[in-house]
């Protein structure tokens, strides 16, 4: 080695296929001691798989792994775990029925004698949390406690390890903006203590917030080795990894609203521990228009549109479909009215993940002509359909025969966009469409959105980014503990506004 | 009122300890395969070989307490096919255990035969000696040896390193594998486990609570053990519940008479109870999720 001990990490030359796809194809990655470090690029681009390489949950056809001047072998997890390096996955490891404690220490259990030692345990662990301000309660399910907290005890699990290296894979893409802040204190706090970060995202802003150097993938190559982020846009970022210019901002001619298509009133909903999340929501959705719903997540976002769409049984207050009423029906009679429905949770509501492309692109529409023949299931036609989806949409997979566990994350989530915008909606249920899917993806996604709005279909987003509400919707309502507790027009929406009614900082009279 | 007054009677709760034996058994092995995350429907297969195994250990040697080391090595055996084919191998746990049950039965006639020249039940092998308990009732050593276990199940389960990595192994192996546990191991060692004990309890019925072999004398205790292990939420003293209620039930049978009840209607109680339980009705039996699902490095 020429730069004899200047990186902590070196992965030189790996490559990796997967049957039909090579994820990664000779990529460099130089990561130095103390850095931020983050890792971009497309869906599919390969990032993941290269950090699963690296972490010894896959092995490399080719390439080699430099740790601290020394070659090493990644075979398994345990030897990541020895060196000092640690991941935070893109879906959690957590077990949930065990507590925070127990997920912290398995594997690596303090002992006395034959059995554990949770005094030492639980030391240990208020020791880090207190240490890097990662606040968690030792002795919670992990079942019971939100996500910004199970992430944190993922990332006390890595310290408890002693990881220099800690990675992250798209750690924000589930968090709301809050805990954001908090996890980029976090960040911090963790490089003045000389540990070094990896981190993925797909949201320039955070690229340019947090870290030092950018590592950019594309196709499985790694195009700009290493650029310090001083020194690009987020512009140019974009374009580094989509290979083309990417507009970052939503052109859209005024809305030609139509007659109302959703109106829902006075809305009571439930949450699976009883308590009532939604609490008297009313709004109404217009053909050709774009309603958006601002809010901090928590507030009864997922349970309205649960209610809405047919998963959930609202308690009190209707809903009406053109005129219709649709309260409490079940889902397939909602879906089969032509209301599209992207779910926020794609792995769990948007997707069967071991059933192929071809099948996913169906899901919902199954049982109807064309796809359903009386008895027999229309393969020729699905398949052919899931080709056009596939080209249309730009998924990046083998072909309409893999299964949906084996596509990127960003990927999946086109799947289930590709879905729903094709069957022409009339009213079209967005829950947070864009999560974790790459800027040249959210550009085509919103342009998707507006011309489906211009063809006359009613739209309902519901978004954690501000951003996204504020350049798409035509009205937006902010949600607040269950509530509408302001409907803006959207041209005349304020960020500053917005932000301060959605922590229920201001009083305002609903305006409708 | 006679009927009440037996039904309570002290002799009759202690001898449901000797019932419950071999469910008890059965069930903690249970235990330990399920929440690893493997399902055995094979602990009737394996309880059948266990007590054919101890009778010919006992007769070949005469000394009884080498049949209960051949019973558990006969389920030990079987399990270890079963860890093999579904854990090494990833194939189908329902279909192998299946087989293994089919070809148990199969074998132990096969070898009746062929070891003892007999066709039902096999001679007369010395059995284990018995304990008089509370001055009542008599018991053999294996039923000590269950009740014993119970507590130590529930310790290493609940109070160990291995435990703890047993229940998450159960619930997300790759959370396990990511943090350096090797799953599959883990799994193997389980069902092992879980067939020494089910051999075990083969021998409770055959050199323990008699001197002979006799076919299918197993009965579908496997089955029920399974019953007890989901009615007792995959606990061990939950499970120890379940299987002295369902041993109670089979004593009632064997020592009570009721004037319309056919005895074989009250057998069937425990069925009754489990078929309510997986139906949700009395509180619920939520199995430990990733059960059944065969692992593969580096999946989600
Ligand atoms: N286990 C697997 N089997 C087959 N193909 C896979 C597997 N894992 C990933 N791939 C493929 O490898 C490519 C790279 O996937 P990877 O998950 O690394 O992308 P990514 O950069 O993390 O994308 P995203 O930003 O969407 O998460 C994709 O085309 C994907 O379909
Ligand atoms: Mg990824």
């Amino acid at each position: 080695m020429s730069e004899e001990n200047q990186y902590l990490l070196e992965m030189r030359g790996i490559t990796k296929t997967f049957p039909g796809v090579k994820a990664n194809d000779n990529v460099n990655m130089l990561v130095e001691k103390g850095e931020i470090h983050a890792l971009v690029g497309e869906n599919g681009a390969g990032k993941t798989t290269l950090m699963k390489i690296l972490y010894g949950l896959y092995d490399s056809d080719a390439g080699e792994i430099y740790y601290e001047g020394q070659k090493v072998d990644m075979s398994q997890p345990q030897k990541a775990i020895d060196l000092g390096i640690g991941m935070v996955h893109q879906h959690f490891k957590l077990v949930d029925t065990l507590t925070v404690t127990e997920n912290i220490i398995l594997g690596s259990e303090p002992r006395r004698g034959l059995t554990i030692n949770y005094n030492e345990a639980r030391n240990k662990v208020k020791e880090i949390s207190e240490n890097y301000g990662l606040k968690v309660d030792p002795e919670a399910k992990i079942q019971d406690i939100p996500v910004g907290m199970q992430q944190r005890v993922e990332i006390i699990k890595i310290l408890f390890r002693g990881a220099d290296l800690l990675i992250f894979d798209e750690p924000t893409a589930v968090l709301t903006p809050q805990e954001i802040d908090e996890l980029f204190e976090i960040f911090n706090s963790l490089k003045e203590q000389g540990k070094t970060i990896i981190f993925i995202t797909h949201k320039l802003r955070e690229v340019k917030t947090v870290s030092d150097r950018i590592t950019v993938l594309r196709d499985g190559k790694s195009v700009d080795t290493v650029v310090n982020t001083e020194e690009i846009s987020e512009k140019d970022m974009a374009e580094l990894m989509v290979g083309r210019e990417v507009l970052l901002r939503v052109d859209k001619e005024k809305a030609n609203p139509g007659e109302e298509i959703l109106k829902v009133e006075d809305l009571h909903v439930r949450d699976n521990r009883g308590i009532t999340t939604v609490n008297g929501i009313s709004f109404s959705v217009k053909k050709g228009e774009i309603f958006g719903i601002a809010g901090v997540e928590g507030n009864g976002q997922t349970e309205l549109v649960e209610a809405l769409t047919g998963l959930r049984r609202a308690e009190q207050g209707r809903v009406y479909y053109k005129g219709e009423d649709i309260t409490n029906l079940d889902a397939r009679s909602i879906k089969d009215k032509h209301i599209g429905h992207i779910p926020e949770d794609r792995q769990r509501r948007g997707l069967v993940t071991d059933f192929s492309l071809s099948e996913n692109f169906i899901l919902g529409f199954q049982h109807q002509k064309p796809y359903s023949r009386s008895l027999f299931m229309n393969y020729n036609l699905i398949n052919n359909h899931a080709q056009d989806l596939i080209k249309e949409y730009d998924v990046r997979t083998s072909g309409y025969n893999s299964l949906v566990n084996k596509l990127s994350g960003g990927n999946q989530q086109k799947v289930i966009i590709a879905r729903e915008f094709d069957q022409q909606p009339e009213l079209l249920i967005a829950a947070q469409p864009t999560r974790g899917v790459d800027v040249g993806s959210i550009e085509f996604i919103h342009k998707q959105l507006i011309k489906k709005r211009d063809d006359g279909t009613a739209i309902l987003l519901i978004s954690a980014e501000l951003n996204e509400i504020m350049s798409l919707s035509d009205r937006i309502g902010v949600i607040f503990e269950g509530r509408i507790v302001a409907v803006i027009e959207g041209d005349r929406a304020d960020e500053r506004e917005i932000g301060s009614l959605m922590t229920g900082s201001e009083e305002v009279e609903v305006s409708e | 009122m006679g009927t009440i007054r037996e039904l309570l009677a002290i002799p009759l709760l202690l001898t449901s300890f000797r019932f419950a034996t071999p469910l008890i058994l059965a069930a903690l092995g249970g235990i330990f395969n399920e929440r690893s995350g493997v399902i055995n429907i094979a602990l009737e297969g394996m309880m059948l070989f266990g007590a054919f195994a101890a009778v010919y250990g006992s007769g070949l040697t005469g000394n009884p307490w080498i049949g209960v080391l051949y019973s558990m090595i006969a389920g030990l055996s079987f399990a270890l096919i079963l860890a093999l084919v579904c854990v090494t191998f990833k194939a189908n746990q329902i279909v192998v255990a299946t087989g293994i049950n089919i070809f148990a039965s199969g074998l132990t006639i096969y070898l009746l035969q062929v070891l003892f020249g007999v066709a039902g039940t096999s001679p007369r092998v010395p059995r284990l000696p018995a304990v008089r308990f509370l001055g009542i009732t008599r018991y053999n050593p294996i039923t000590f040896i269950a009740v014993a276990l119970v507590p130590i199940v529930w310790f290493i389960l609940f109070k160990t390193p291995w435990g703890l990595r047993i229940r998450a192994i159960g619930e997300h192996p790759s959370a396990a594998d990511t943090l350096g546990v090797n799953v599959n191991k883990y799994r193997f060692i389980c069902v092992l486990i879980s067939g020494t004990l089910a051999g075990l309890a083969g021998a409770h019925l055959s050199i323990g609570e008699g001197s002979a072999f006799v076919r299918e004398m197993t009965q579908g205790r496997g089955f029920i053990a399974l019953a007890a292990m989901i009615f007792g939420k995959w606990h061990p003293v939950g499970a120890f519940g379940a299987a002295m209620l369902f041993g109670y039930a089979e004593a009632i049978a064997i020592r009570v008479d009721f004037a319309y009840i056919p005895s074989e209607l009250i057998r069937a109680i425990p069925y009754f109870i489990t078929i309510i339980i997986l139906a949700g009705f009395i509180g619920k039996a939520i199995p430990p999720k990733a059960i059944g699902k065969p692992y593969f490095k580096g999946e989600d």
